[in-house]
């Protein structure tokens, strides 16, 4: 079973098609990974299918890195 | 066929253009669910599918309401799947001159004719942005653009959708999906028989083409919006109107 990081990681270059190698846990999905408004709700969108969970709007808008995805994910499921 | 293995859904498909459309979709392959606010209606459409030998069905949804449409489009992704064809077409007119009008003619006819866009349209989203393919086509009225005396709510509840068509488009093009409104002029359905003789007659001498459109006229036009033809087109308002208004 993969860890929660390497889950987050694999959404995050599908989401938004980018290489592996370019992900890194302080990267910023809009800054660093190019991703634009829409990206980050459909990313969103995947991290709660993959993890079953659901992420409310106010705490969803909160997840600028791949980090605060993790630790969003850890801290939830 | 070009909408083989799509599903798609139709507001409104009991009778006169929803039901056009519904048979037009069927016959270019897509699987396709109309919706109706009673049984009775529900069954009409299931009916008419298993008359005509292409794959269809009806089912209950009333679009003014939330948690109907919510639990409508759950229960159409697990029989056939997410529709990635939505047709807004459902809609009502409760005429009266803005001096009489009341607000639960107001309230109705934009509930029922825009508040319903937005709900639906975005419970199809999720689906169609995850196939990175979709159509969305919202029926509106040559009353959008030009008015028309005792139709101050219906005029505003159609311009409303086409603003929502053009920002959706916007918002949703780079996901493949296509968001666009075709607008019939006088076409022959219920909601027209309506009409007394001399509403008619006034009405047809403004039509260049002399005479009512036919359902199955506004189907075509949907049909193509659609269709993987139509992929470059987006935002539009497609006026189908015997000439009646030019833009």
């Amino acid at each position: 079973m993969s860890t929660v990081e390497e889950r987050v990681k694999k959404i995050v270059c599908e989401q938004l098609g980018v290489k592996e190698s370019e992900v890194q846990n302080t990267s910023s999905f809009v800054e660093d990974l190019g991703a634009d408004s829409l990206d980050t709700v459909e990313l969103v969108m995947a991290l709660e299918e993959e993890f079953e969970t659901e992420i409310p709007d106010e705490e969803a808008e909160k997840l600028a890195t791949v980090q605060d995805a993790i630790d969003y994910i850890v801290a939830h499921t | 066929m070009a909408l083989e293995g799509k599903v798609a859904l139709v507001t409104g498909a009991s009778r006169g253009i929803g039901r056009a459309i519904a048979k037009s979709l069927a016959m270019q392959g897509a699987t396709v669910i109309g919706t109706a606010t009673t049984e009775e209606g529900a069954s009409t459409i299931s009916h008419y599918f298993a008359k005509w030998g292409l794959p269809g069905d009806g089912i209950v949804m009333n679009v003014n309401d939330a948690q109907a449409v919510e639990d409508g489009i759950k229960q159409i992704t697990s029989a056939h799947g997410a529709p990635q064809i939505l047709v807004n077409n459902a809609g009502i007119t409760r005429d009266n001159l803005m001096l009489r009008m009341k607000d639960s003619e107001w309230d109705e006819v934009i509930g029922t004719n825009l508040t319903s866009v937005y709900r639906t349209t975005k419970a199809v989203l999720k689906g169609m942005t995850k196939a990175r393919w979709g159509r969305i086509v919202s029926i509106s009225s040559v009353v959008a653009d030009m008015g028309n005396a005792g139709q101050a709510n219906y005029a505003a509840a159609k311009a409303g959708m086409e603003g929502l068509t053009r920002s959706l488009a916007r918002e949703i093009a780079s996901r493949g999906i296509t968001v666009n409104c075709v607008a019939p002029g006088f076409i022959d359905t219920d909601m027209t028989r309506k009409l007394d003789d001399a509403q008619r007659d006034a009405m047809l001498k403004g039509i260049p083409a002399q005479r009512l459109g036919e359902p199955e006229e506004i189907a075509d036009v949907v049909a193509f919006l659609a269709s993987p033809a139509a992929g470059y087109i987006t935002g539009e308002t497609i006026h189908v109107n015997g000439g009646m208004y030019m833009g």
